[in-house]
């Protein structure tokens, strides 16, 4: 008698698999690693039509659109991972835009030979932060690169979002006048990162700040105040985000160290190497320019914010031809606070 | 952070400051050279010049390892890289300063060079242990904080047997540098150093002492924090008062008048002077930096690879060497700011955030649009 089940597939071995150029293939040993590791995780109403593409109900408002490529190393690290970072960088850049998130894609890059229990815990932690931010990833894709061509995994979300009505913030809307509000300490995520890259041979009780801030945009946006820009300073730091919006809006700017809140061990890793933490990536922080008149009222809403609870106001923006954002210090002197130049390298003695 | 905040107090640098004010005679002027590097970022970051009166003013020195590389030097090392297929190893901003054939070490990197910046001679010494069919080359720069570390890396070297391992020993010295500036014909008037931080906890006070002996200048040695320069500036302006000349420290609790011995020792084990370096701005310079004794030649990488150093004159518009020897400051520079940038940088000093135009650049040049 035969015994063999029809229809019969051996489960994936996340535990001992690896990642495979079959996986890759458009065959059934994708459809197994998208079905049993993928979907299983993601699961929800869209990604459930199991179409090329996800089907969208009508949406009201201005749409807003962004995308964003993760290629962190390491993969995980203290505070998170590749996975949830993905989720939450791009949730940010819709809200930013003061939109409420609504969907989010996934597209995997992944690297032939890369365990499967690991790629387990990144796809679990981006069903989690998608889950926790409320925000569904509704379609996706998978391509596997031949060993050595990829760094494991490299992960490429797209977020839509809808703006409501009313609402309208971007990059050259700051005036001479407004308030600059930061959301809370400075350089935690990349000091996280980096000292945890091999290398250094020192540890850090560093925890990255990754975040999704939608919440915490949506209670700014609630509070009436008058909101010109919101941007989350990511890569380049502080520094260079208020870089770019100076100069979409063609305005200097002036801060103060000493309202710019930088945790102890933060401090302490760049003392070390050398770096300035002006300059060190965020993931969980958000920088808002408002209106004079509104910026004691944003800033008691958002230090009600869990996120937001170390939120001060660090400057204001000033007419300047030249575009200059500069910096009283804590010494009482002034310096320009400029664009990084290439990478952050450390200094020598 | 303990340790640190003390010495970046708000209130006390405005009474420092108060004092520098009230005791500086305003009938002269007060012209003091910061030979670090260091000193030269702490003065622009945290905007000590807004601190001091205008007849005291700072004129950055040479002490900026990077900087003084003369173009000939990196050339040696993207020759290493390229032509003979070594693991470059070296510290930071040095991968990016400019060389011959609008090349640098990033752009050999980007050309398929093996480039690796690294934070420790270990790396350089793990890289060669972990890749033992490839040679690794340390391109070993620095002043003397640098060079007790390079010692290390050799002795181990020596004493574990790694034959794929060598310096490109471009180590130069303090004092030499100091006694050229002072030699230079026309050169800067300079009033008084602040003394090197880091440097003098390795080689002491006590060579600095011919400085104010023989050439009457006062020096202060100073720590690297903002405090410890606007300290060492006071005690700069009162030696001066006084027409007295004498090496003072500032930086006592990291620098004796001896050093540390034991990295003296290292250091002279394993190192020698030698005749003729060239500095970038201060032309060649007798016994200004260190080659490996003969007994380690076996780890130098410009015997091991007959990797000549050629000469190549800066770049005809670049002020760096004027900059270097104090007689030009960066915004005197018809390149500074417009062709020669910190992206795109064309001389040495528009590379480390030490270097005196990249630090004008990146946090005073505000002072220029005012």
């Amino acid at each position: 008698m035969n015994t063999v089940k029809p229809n019969y597939t051996r489960a994936l071995d996340i535990k001992h698999g690896r990642v495979d150029m079959s996986h890759g293939s458009g065959g059934r040993a994708m459809a197994q690693l998208i079905t049993e590791l993928f979907s299983s995780a993601f699961d929800n109403e869209y990604l459930a039509q199991g179409n090329d593409g996800a089907t969208l109900p009508h949406a009201d408002g201005h749409l807003v659109m962004a995308t964003d490529s993760h290629v962190v190393s390491p993969l995980f690290f203290a505070g998170g991972d590749i996975g949830c970072l993905s989720v939450h960088g791009t949730i940010n850049d819709v809200a930013v835009m003061g939109a409420k998130p609504l969907y989010l894609s996934a597209s995997f890059i992944l690297e032939e030979g890369y365990p499967l229990a690991d790629l387990k815990r990144i796809v679990d932690s981006m069903a989690q932060a998608a889950r926790d931010a409320g925000v569904p990833i509704v379609t996706g894709d998978t391509k596997v690169v031949e060993q050595g061509k990829g760094d494991g995994v490299f992960i490429t979300t797209t977020g839509v979002g809808v703006v409501r009505d009313g609402i309208h913030l971007s990059g050259d809307l700051a005036q001479p006048g407004d308030k600059i509000l930061l959301s809370g300490s400075i350089g935690d995520h990349g000091m996280a990162i980096l000292s945890q890259r091999e290398g250094l041979t020192f540890s850090a009780p560093i925890v990255s700040d990754t975040a999704a801030l939608h919440g915490l945009i949506s209670v700014m946006l609630d509070s009436g105040a008058k909101l010109r820009v919101l941007r989350d300073p990511t890569r380049g730091g502080l520094a260079t985000t208020l870089n770019e919006i100076a100069k979409q809006s063609g305005v200097g700017m002036m801060l103060h160290e000493s309202a710019i809140a930088v945790n102890q061990p933060v401090e302490a890793a760049c003392e070390f190497l050398g770096l300035d933490p002006l300059y060190v990536a965020n993931e969980g922080k958000l920088i808002a320019i408002c209106a004079p008149e509104d910026a004691a009222r944003l800033l008691e809403v958002m230090r009600a914010h869990p996120l937001g609870g170390a939120a001060s106001i660090i400057g204001e923006v000033q007419e300047d031809a030249h575009g200059f954002v500069q910096m009283t210090t804590k010494l009482g002197g002034r310096r320009v606070v400029d664009w990084l130049a290439g990478e952050q390298l450390p200094r020598i003695c | 952070m303990k340790y640190v905040d003390e010495f970046r107090d708000g209130e006390l640098a405005r009474n420092i400051s108060a004092n520098i004010a009230r005791e500086a005679d305003s009938k002269r002027n007060y012209r003091l050279m910061e030979f670090c590097g260091g000193h030269t970022h702490a003065i622009s970051r945290y905007g000590i010049a807004d601190l001091l009166p205008s007849n005291v003013r700072m004129i950055h020195g040479p002490g900026c390892p990077v900087c003084v590389l003369p173009i000939g030097r990196v050339d040696q090392a993207i020759r290493l890289a390229r032509e003979h297929g070594v693991i470059l190893c070296t510290y930071a901003d040095t991968v990016r300063v400019p060389a011959s054939d609008n090349l640098s070490l990033m752009r050999a990197k980007a050309n398929g060079a093996d480039v690796r910046m690294i934070y420790s001679t270990q790396d350089a010494l793990k890289a060669a242990r972990d890749n033992p069919g490839r040679e690794v080359v340390f391109l070993a720069i620095g002043f003397e904080t640098t060079t007790p570390p390079t010692a290390v890396a050799i002795k181990q070297a020596a004493a574990e047997g790694l034959k794929n391992f060598s310096i490109l020993c471009d180590h130069v010295l303090t004092p030499a540098a100091m006694h050229a500036i002072l030699a230079v014909e026309g050169g800067v008037e300079i009033d008084g150093f602040v003394g090197p931080a880091h440097v003098s906890t390795v080689i002491g006070s006590k060579p600095y002492e011919p400085f104010a002996d023989d050439y009457g200048k006062p020096v202060v040695i100073a720590g690297f924090e903002p405090l410890d320069v606007m300290q060492a500036i006071l005690m700069l302006v009162r030696q001066i008062n006084d027409g007295r000349a004498a090496v003072e420290n500032e930086f006592t609790r990291a620098v004796t008048r001896e050093g540390n011995l034991k990295a003296q020792e290292l250091v002279a084990e394993v190192f020698e002077l030698r005749d003729m370096f060239e500095w970038r701005g201060l032309g060649s310079v007798p016994n200004s930096a260190l080659k490996l004794r003969s007994r380690y030649a076996a780890f130098d990488a410009e015997l091991k690879f007959k990797v000549d150093y050629v000469a190549v004159p800066d770049n005809k518009a670049c002020e760096c060497a004027a900059i270097l020897r104090g007689q030009k400051r960066p915004q005197e520079c018809k390149i500074f700011g417009t062709v020669c940038t910190p992206e795109n940088p064309v001389g040495s000093c528009m590379v480390s955030s030490e270097g005196a135009c990249a630090a004008h650049y990146s946090y005073g040049r505000f002072r220029e649009a005012a």
